[in-house]
């Protein structure tokens, strides 16, 4: 196929930003997404242009590096990672275009690559379960309920990726900070830690400038792991219950 | 737990939630009080007499009204101020738009912003023309509802202003009840159905009740 | 012909002299209790480098900081929780005996020491086998949410080369689950600010001074601008060196940099020509593919492996009758059928291919068949058990596996070799220890399924953070070491200049274009079957595309600023001489030995073929100069308990 790509261009930080337009050929519907971006950087090297800077690693849609607002959707038409985006969801002559993460909290390094350590320092605030090595009671020792586990995982899931905040008109990272207090806080092990990490993890999540949620489900349409809209209901109840608790202490 | 609750997203987001179902409780007697215009002046008129008596010999006259007044001033002005704070905080949190723009979400969902503002300022139209009689047309007649409400729906602009507000407000309670029932922790996946099928029947009565009025005066059914 | 790079010298043998002696059960014990500490009041003195935070990296930082050390750490990745181990699928092994279906850590032991083709370390693997259980507690602890049965305790899987249920899973995302662990467990520390951590920072060099490793020369990624790190210790855990091949299924960053600067800086790399070629991926769709993705090897506990009996039958698979199927691994290894071990497996698949009965474009597949396991499990059962892996194989293939057999063939995966350590995990640079896939330590010649998570967070959990204690205490007090001390500044310089250099050439071919030359020309020569003839060709080739690259790379743009292709072309350069040394490694080891297969060693029904005599030892190479003829230590290899038998699967 043949395709006509407007790709943001903006050369560090501070700089401004603009899209660029670039003609690609002879691309096949087996290709991934990244694929084809990376026979156009072939291209542009040679002829001795700059190419275009985006985040990848695993491109098995785990590591969540990728991150690409691929016509306006966050990780393109597919409920997938950019990376396991193919070529076949596009058709000849098409005109696509690729833009960043937008978000006050994740500031664009270049291109499309985007800073994404406030997520890191949301899961630094609380997003763990204080289990020092060599302190751990044998596993069997406390049975956790199937549905429970089960729950847990779901959440877990999470790829860090950020297509939830870039999806969200209103740039929220409620539905990523749900998940991992989701995971955490409904494990017995959990169960020490379940205010003060709630109350912590949403405390950073404001501080790191996101926005709040208006409920659009943006976030989950667009989540590669599936993670569902109510994740946030319940971090909200969690958020509830743990400032009640807090107040009587 | 105070400063907790107000300096948190999810505070505010909790304080809106709790404000919004205030109102919300209060449109729907409204609504039914309103719907006693279709009985004639003397039932209205002495409704909305009774209204200032409530709780006697208790509470003096129109005691409970000021109560009930005081108690929707602050939801208002909590709704407004946290609805405000929030916005501006989401309008920061996205400073640079996409180029390739998509419409997003459900029309309830992004009118919530607007339908919001609308309605905040059709309440003080609403209060200066109905309540005080400042903007009334027509010279208005205090102790006499029924005729004032006929009076502001004698004019094409009442009419179009009221039934702007009440579409907006049916639009709100759509998103807003059920997205108040998500803020508060009440959403499950089992009950989501249930919640939505709620804020749709809630918003449908309030419209259809509200617009009755209007629709009643504008047919001659109320005269 | 012979080049001057073949004919390397045999140096001194190197020994492990840190693991005790004694019975095999006792030595993990009897070297904590030897092993010097520090006294926890003196650990904040002393700095740690950590370079990688994959699941040895990430457990090894968190578990120091926990212990009072002051924890320097870096990865290439934007977040820490990226790194590469969050794409290993299938499980972890530990021997918990929670099945009572006779699983222990001595058969753990065994089965790993067997499995590795009796080229791996007694000592080490017994501890490995040991530790797995506290490995399987400490993530509990942690929230890992393994699956679970409906008693709310954990299950587990039989997976590929064993007969026991020891594999640990968390669905397909074991390794992912694993790193958020070890990830939140490194943020807990990174908050508490034990940790200092640079994200988007690529170790170049390392900095030894007075034959001691004192630190790393760094790159920001983002500013381009080098630094240098100073710290008391230096730990790699960066990874393996898979992407040599270009083609794998390791990410696309994941390089040989920080161990092969190492290497080049006095640490031995031992059994480079070790490498694992993973049965159970997705075929190749044509020349633009730039990595191949991995279906959990856990597929073939249900799904059964076949191809056509006839050469070149091009029917559609559901087309070709029962009794024109050849379900090859289950006629040639009855009792393992289709879980025989992963070189056995590709190897089969290779056969089989080269025979011209492969299927799929270019005949280089073969069929993964679910359809008995939905016959006998129902479709359900099939989904709730490889759901998302059969969700994944649509989304790359557009086929659906529950109605079409799947196509898999071998790709590149894992290496067992790495920087050569003793029991301590330190490397012949005191100070310098390599834990994870960096090191070459516990799984011989190949690795078995769901053993990698385990020694990863072995060797990061517990077996690093008691023995650099050793080391710190033996070495308490360092001299202060500046950026000026001459040292260092020769290997900034060295760093600069090649980064320059690299920039300067503006030729005409761009760095992925020698990096897919030199892979295509490793999976031929030094792939799934190697030959003498083809490995000399291989080292013929190699320094000729060395040459090239440095007469015709082109690399836009600067140093000091985000550069991927800078990035790109620096690892090539060292691609290009740590693939010279697998194919040396490869020519010299003239037998057949779990992932190294040389054709010219194998049994009559074409297994292969060990050389025990000959070969019974862990070849450590030392480096001399680029393209210069390494010198060969050899650490002899003594089994006391598990006795070298040929393998058989039959």
């Amino acid at each position: 196929m043949k395709l006509t790509l407007r790709v943001w261009r903006q050369r560090n930080t501070g700089a401004p930003g603009a899209m660029s337009t670039y003609e690609v050929d002879g691309i096949s519907a087996d290709m991934s997404f990244l694929e084809m971006l990376d026979t156009l950087n072939e291209e542009l090297i040679l002829k001795g242009e700059d190419p275009v800077a985006f985040d990848h690693d695993c491109r098995e849609g785990i590591c969540g590096a990728c991150s690409l607002v691929i016509n306006g959707d966050a990780h393109g038409p597919e409920r997938t990672t950019s990376c396991q985006l193919h070529m076949r969801s596009f058709s000849d002559g098409d005109t696509i275009d690729v833009e960043p993460w937008r978000a006050a909290a994740f500031p664009v390094v270049k291109d499309l690559v985007v800073d994404r350590s406030a997520f890191d320092r949301i899961i630094q605030s609380g997003g763990y379960i204080t289990a020092p090595t060599g302190a751990a009671p044998e596993a069997h020792a406390t049975p956790v309920p199937k549905p429970d586990a089960d729950f847990a995982f779901e959440h877990a899931e999470c790829i860090g990726c950020g297509a939830c905040v870039a999806a969200c008109p209103n740039g929220s990272a409620m539905l990523f900070t749900s998940a991992k207090i989701n995971h955490l806080n409904v494990l017995p092990q959990g169960a020490p830690e379940r205010e003060t990490r709630v109350l912590d993890m949403v405390a950073q999540m404001d501080e790191e400038g996101f926005g709040g949620c208006t409920l659009t489900g943006e976030c989950a349409t667009a989540c590669p792991k599936g993670i569902p809209l109510v994740s946030i209901t319940s971090m909200n109840k969690e958020w509830l219950r743990a400032t009640r608790k807090a107040g009587k202490r | 737990m105070g400063r907790t609750i107000w300096d948190s997203s999810l505070g505010k987001k909790t304080v809106m939630a709790v404000s919004g179902l205030i109102m919300l409780g209060y449109l729907v007697v409204h609504m039914l009080g309103n719907l006693k215009i279709f009985f004639g002046s003397g039932d209205f008129n002495h409704y909305a007499h009774w209204l200032r008596t409530i709780g006697e010999p208790f509470l003096h006259y129109e005691w409970a009204l000021w109560i009930i007044r005081v108690v929707l001033v602050a939801a208002v002005v909590a709704h407004a101020v946290s609805a405000y704070q929030l916005s501006r905080r989401d309008i920061r949190a996205r400073p640079t738009k996409y180029v390739h723009k998509k419409p997003r979400a459900g029309y309830a969902t992004r009118t919530m912003r607007w339908g919001g503002i609308i309605l905040g300022l059709f309440i003080v139209w609403h209060i200066l023309d109905l309540t005080t009689g400042t903007v009334h047309p027509d010279g208005f007649q205090p102790g006499h509802p029924y005729q004032n409400v006929i009076d502001t729906f004698s004019t094409w602009y009442g009419n179009a202003v009221y039934i702007t507000a009440v579409l907006a407000l049916g639009l709100h309670v759509r998103h807003g009840f059920w997205s108040a029932a998500q803020t508060l922790g009440a959403g499950s996946r089992t009950r989501d159905r249930a919640l939505k099928a709620t804020a749709d029947v809630l918003a449908l009565l309030l419209t259809a009740g509200f617009v009755a009025v209007p629709v009643g005066v504008m047919t001659g059914v109320v005269n | 012909m012979s080049t001057d790079y073949t004919s390397y010298a045999t140096g001194e043998p190197v020994a492990d002299t840190k693991a005790p002696k004694g019975p095999v059960n006792e030595r993990w014990d009897t070297r904590r209790f030897e092993a010097g500490l520090v006294n926890p009041a003196n650990r904040r003195k002393h700095t740690v480098i950590v370079v990688g935070t994959g699941l040895a990296g990430g457990a090894a930082g968190a578990t120091l900081a926990e212990q009072g050390y002051r924890v320097v750490q870096f990865c290439y990745q934007d977040s820490p929780r990226r790194a590469h181990s969050i794409a290993a699928q299938g499980g972890i092994n530990a021997a918990k005996n929670y099945r009572n279906d006779g699983d222990s850590v001595h058969r753990l032991f065994y089965d790993t020491v067997k499995g590795g083709d009796f080229r791996a370390r007694e000592s080490n693997v017994h501890r490995l086998a040991q530790i797995s259980v506290e490995i399987i507690d400490q993530c509990v602890a942690q929230g890992v949410p393994f699956a679970r049965e409906y008693g709310g305790l954990l299950d587990t899987r039989s997976f590929g080369g064993v007969q026991v249920s020891r594999t640990f899973y968390a669905r397909g995302q074991t390794g992912q689950q694993l790193l958020l662990g070890a990830y939140q467990a490194l943020s807990r520390q990174i908050a508490a600010g034990t940790v200092e951590m640079h994200p988007r920072t690529e170790m170049l060099d390392l900095i030894v001074v007075d034959g001691r490793a004192r630190g790393i020369v760094a790159r920001d990624l983002i500013t381009g601008r080098i630094d240098t790190y100073f710290a008391d210790a230096v730990v790699l855990a960066s990874g393996g060196y898979g992407n040599v091949f270009y083609l794998s299924t390791n990410a696309m960053n994941s390089n040989a940099t920080a161990i092969w600067r190492a290497h080049r800086r006095g640490a031995y790399f031992a059994n480079p020509c070790f490498t694992q070629i993973h049965p159970t991926c997705i075929p190749r769709t044509g020349d633009h593919q730039a990595k191949l993705t991995l279906m959990s090897e856990s597929l073939r506990n249900d799904g059964r492996i076949w191809v056509p009996k006839a050469r070149g039958d091009d029917r559609p698979a559901n087309e070709i009758p029962e009794d024109e199927r050849d379900y090859y691994l289950e006629r040639i290894y009855p009792s393992f059928g289709n879980l025989v071990p992963r070189d056995i497996a590709s190897r089969a698949a290779k056969n089989v291919c080269d025979e011209g009965r492969g299927v799929g474009p270019g005949g280089q597949g073969v069929y993964l068949d679910f359809a008995d396991a939905v016959r006998r499990m129902g479709r359900a059962k099939v989904e709730e058990k490889y759901g998302n892996l059969f969700d994944m194989y649509e989304r790359i293939t557009a086929e659906n596996p529950y109605e079409v057999p799947m196509r898999i063939y071998p790709a590149v995966h894992y290496t067992m070799g790495g920087l050569w350590v003793d029991y301590d995990l330190q490397t012949t640079v005191p100070g310098l220890f390599a834990i994870g896939e960096a090191n070459f330590s516990d799984h011989g010649a190949n690795r078995l399924g769901a053993s990698a998570l385990m020694q990863g967070l072995a060797d990061g959990y517990f077996v690093l953070p008691s023995t650099i204690n050793d080391y710190l205490a033996r070495n308490p007090n360092h001299d202060e070491i500046t950026e000026q001390h001459p040292v260092v500044q020769e290997v900034l310089a060295d760093t600069e200049d090649r980064l320059n250099l690299l920039l300067s050439v503006d030729g005409d071919r761009t760095p992925d274009s020698f990096h897919r030359e030199l892979g295509e020309l490793m999976w031929e020569f030094c792939g799934m079957a190697r030959t003498d003839a083809g490995l000399r060709k291989a080292l013929e080739r190699i320094p000729q595309i060395r040459e090239e690259f440095w007469r015709r790379i082109k690399v836009p743009g600067t140093g000091e600023e985000f550069n991927q292709s800078l990035e790109k072309a620096n690892r090539i350069v060292d691609y290009l001489e740590l693939a010279e040394l697998m194919c040396l490694d490869a020519l010299h080891r003239e037998e057949s030995c779990g992932g190294h297969f040389r054709e010219e060693s194998q049994t009559p029904d074409g297994e292969a073929a060990r050389d025990d005599e000959a070969f019974s030892y862990a070849a450590a190479w030392e480096f001399t100069a680029t393209g210069g003829a390494p010198v060969l230590h050899k650490e002899d290899l003594v089994f006391e308990y598990v006795h070298p038998t040929q393998r058989s699967y039959a």
